[in-house]
């Protein structure tokens, strides 16, 4: 069963070594790219420098995961509850995926200025719509029969979301989640490119101006590194929440 | 097998249809319409459910029962017919009847203690009190010691009884089960099949049961109603007195057996 791993391992440290041998065999400057063993080096040696950004830049990326799940929780629920304004807000939810963000980042650092606003803002945006979406798909997803046996109880509608529809909903809303966080590094980055003080994606430019590739190289594996440890988080989290994994466990029968 | 038919007509007491206007019933239904589209599944519809009584639909699968529960359940609106309840004219009987089906409908991310008790924390009843109804209903129905086993952890014959403990958490006294067996292997439901008279015997209850299962309902009926498919009619409507539990080697129900398979088939 662990064999995908070990293949996948495997070709990860083919691919380095790969690059590690052409590099020395011809000669390649560090400046065009540097050699992968020299890139770790560089990003455990200067851990200090990298950090304090990295921290700003994790710190956007969570705030705007705060954001967009205040957001994006209440609205699911009011998309699922009238169906009216679902119609009337999906064109919004489709342009806001439609538009590609890093269209207006040079926009909302114009608005909220080269601080953190801009860029949480950016990662919220980013990761607004899968979670929408894919709760939404949750709570459509529950079948009638359950919903009909809440009914006949005699539940009201913050009965049925607790006790039947948000349970039921939680796997796909990891789903989004996942997804999401995923890409919100992706968001908070592009807005520091744009226009920060601090923050990784500021490094990065730093670093590309004065053509030290390997400090580019080493925060690019610093923001890698945030994100699997996000996409681990959210997994953990789900595997604690989500503990039934009911997906296999209710057989679809017919109705007899 | 004409002359046999006839003699169960006497021995069986067979009912006239003015028959269900008689007496004190807890459900009545008069005229009851349905149709989907351009399908008529029901057509002046009529059935009385009297008050403990134990009373089995049997018919062709796709004739109609399920859609029955749901007009009763006012799940799906009748188009036409009236439903009475104890004497009094209502929509529907939802929130009068409790309903069971073939799927047990439990929760996967409750233990069956919660599940069961769903119905008391929706009704907002005292936790303390149902919770102990809740599990001497547990010990009765032989579930005593699953309390907080999740649903996937327990057998298919332990889920339907979840399923049937939460039905009687519900303090009403119809109770609609819609092929509540069916998907259960033979022994297991042949356990779950006494498990059933006990909402008659022990907890008063009224019961209008869909089955396929022939013998199954001819140890459970007080009355037995044979229905034709599209629209659906009552066939024939069988009144059975033996006292229960009943076993299937009794000669009458035997016989019984023989004429309603035949009036089922005759159908197809
Ligand atoms: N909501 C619906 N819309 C259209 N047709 C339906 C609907 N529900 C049931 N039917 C049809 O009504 C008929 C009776 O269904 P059902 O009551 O489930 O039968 P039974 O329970 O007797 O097997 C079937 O032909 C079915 O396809
Ligand atoms: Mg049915």
């Amino acid at each position: 069963m662990k064999y995908p791993a070990v293949f996948s391992m495997a070709a990860i440290l083919l691919f380095l070594f790969l690059w590690e041998g052409a590099c020395r065999y011809y000669q390649v400057q560090d400046f065009i790219l540097p050699v992968p063993s020299r890139i770790l080096t560089v990003a455990i040696t200067r851990s200090a420098l990298l950090a304090p950004h990295a921290g700003v830049t994790a710190l956007e990326v969570l705030v705007g995961i705060l954001i967009s799940l205040a957001v994006a929780v209440p609205l699911a629920i009011l998309m699922f509850a009238h169906p009216s304004v679902e119609k009337a807000l999906s064109p919004f939810l489709i342009a806001s995926q439609a538009v590609p963000v890093f269209a207006i980042a040079p926009l909302l650092v114009v608005w909220l200025g080269y601080g953190m606003a801009s860029k949480v803002l950016m990662a919220a945006v980013i990761i607004f719509f899968p979670i929408t979406v894919n709760l939404l798909q949750g709570f459509k997803s529950c079948d009638r029969e359950y919903r009909v046996l809440f009914k006949l109880m005699g539940a009201d509608f913050w009965q049925s979301l607790r006790l039947l529809l948000w349970p039921w909903a939680l796997p796909h809303f990891f789903a989004g989640l996942k997804v999401g966080v995923a890409v919100a590094t992706i968001g908070a980055v592009i807005g520091e490119w744009v226009g920060a003080q601090k923050g990784l994606g500021f490094l990065m430019i730093q670093f590309n101006a004065r053509l030290q590739t390997d400090l580019v190289f080493a925060a690019i594996l610093w923001l890698s590194l945030m994100g699997i440890i996000l996409w681990f988080i959210v997994g953990w989290l789900e595997n604690k929440i989500v503990r039934w994994k009911f997906e296999n466990k209710i057989p679809e029968k017919d109705r007899n | 097998m004409d002359a046999i038919a006839k003699n169960h007509s006497l021995s069986f007491s067979l009912l006239s249809e003015h028959n269900t206007n008689k007496g004190i019933s807890i459900l009545r239904v008069v005229n009851l319409t349905k149709r989907f589209d351009d399908l008529t599944i029901l057509e002046n519809f009529n059935l009385t459910v009297s008050p403990n009584g134990f009373t089995v639909l049997i018919g062709p699968s796709g004739c109609g029962k399920s859609t029955l529960f749901d007009l009763l359940t006012g799940v799906v609106p009748k188009d036409n017919g009236a439903i009475t309840w104890n004497q009094h004219r209502v929509d529907h009987v939802g929130r009068n009847a409790a309903y069971m089906q073939q799927k047990d409908l439990l929760l996967p991310w409750f233990s069956l203690l919660e599940n069961a008790m769903l119905p008391a924390r929706i009704g907002k009843a005292d936790r303390v009190k149902s919770e102990i109804k809740a599990r001497g209903l547990f010990e009765r129905l032989g579930l005593a010691g699953f309390e907080n086993y999740r649903p996937d952890k327990v057998s298919g014959g332990m889920r339907q009884r979840c399923a049937l403990v939460r039905t009687l958490m519900f303090e009403y006294d119809l109770v609609l089960l819609d092929e509540p067996l069916s998907a259960l292997d033979a022994i297991t439901r042949y356990s779950l099949q006494s498990l059933l008279l006990l909402l008659q015997s022990d907890f008063g209850k009224s019961i209008l049961m869909i089955t396929h299962d022939i013998e199954e309902a001819l140890l459970l009926a007080d009355e037995l109603i044979v229905l034709t498919s599209a629209p659906m009619r009552i066939r024939r409507r069988f009144t059975l007195a033996s006292p229960k539990p009943r076993r299937m080697n009794d000669p009458f129900l035997i016989d019984l057996k023989e004429h309603v398979l035949e009036l089922l088939q005759e159908d197809l």
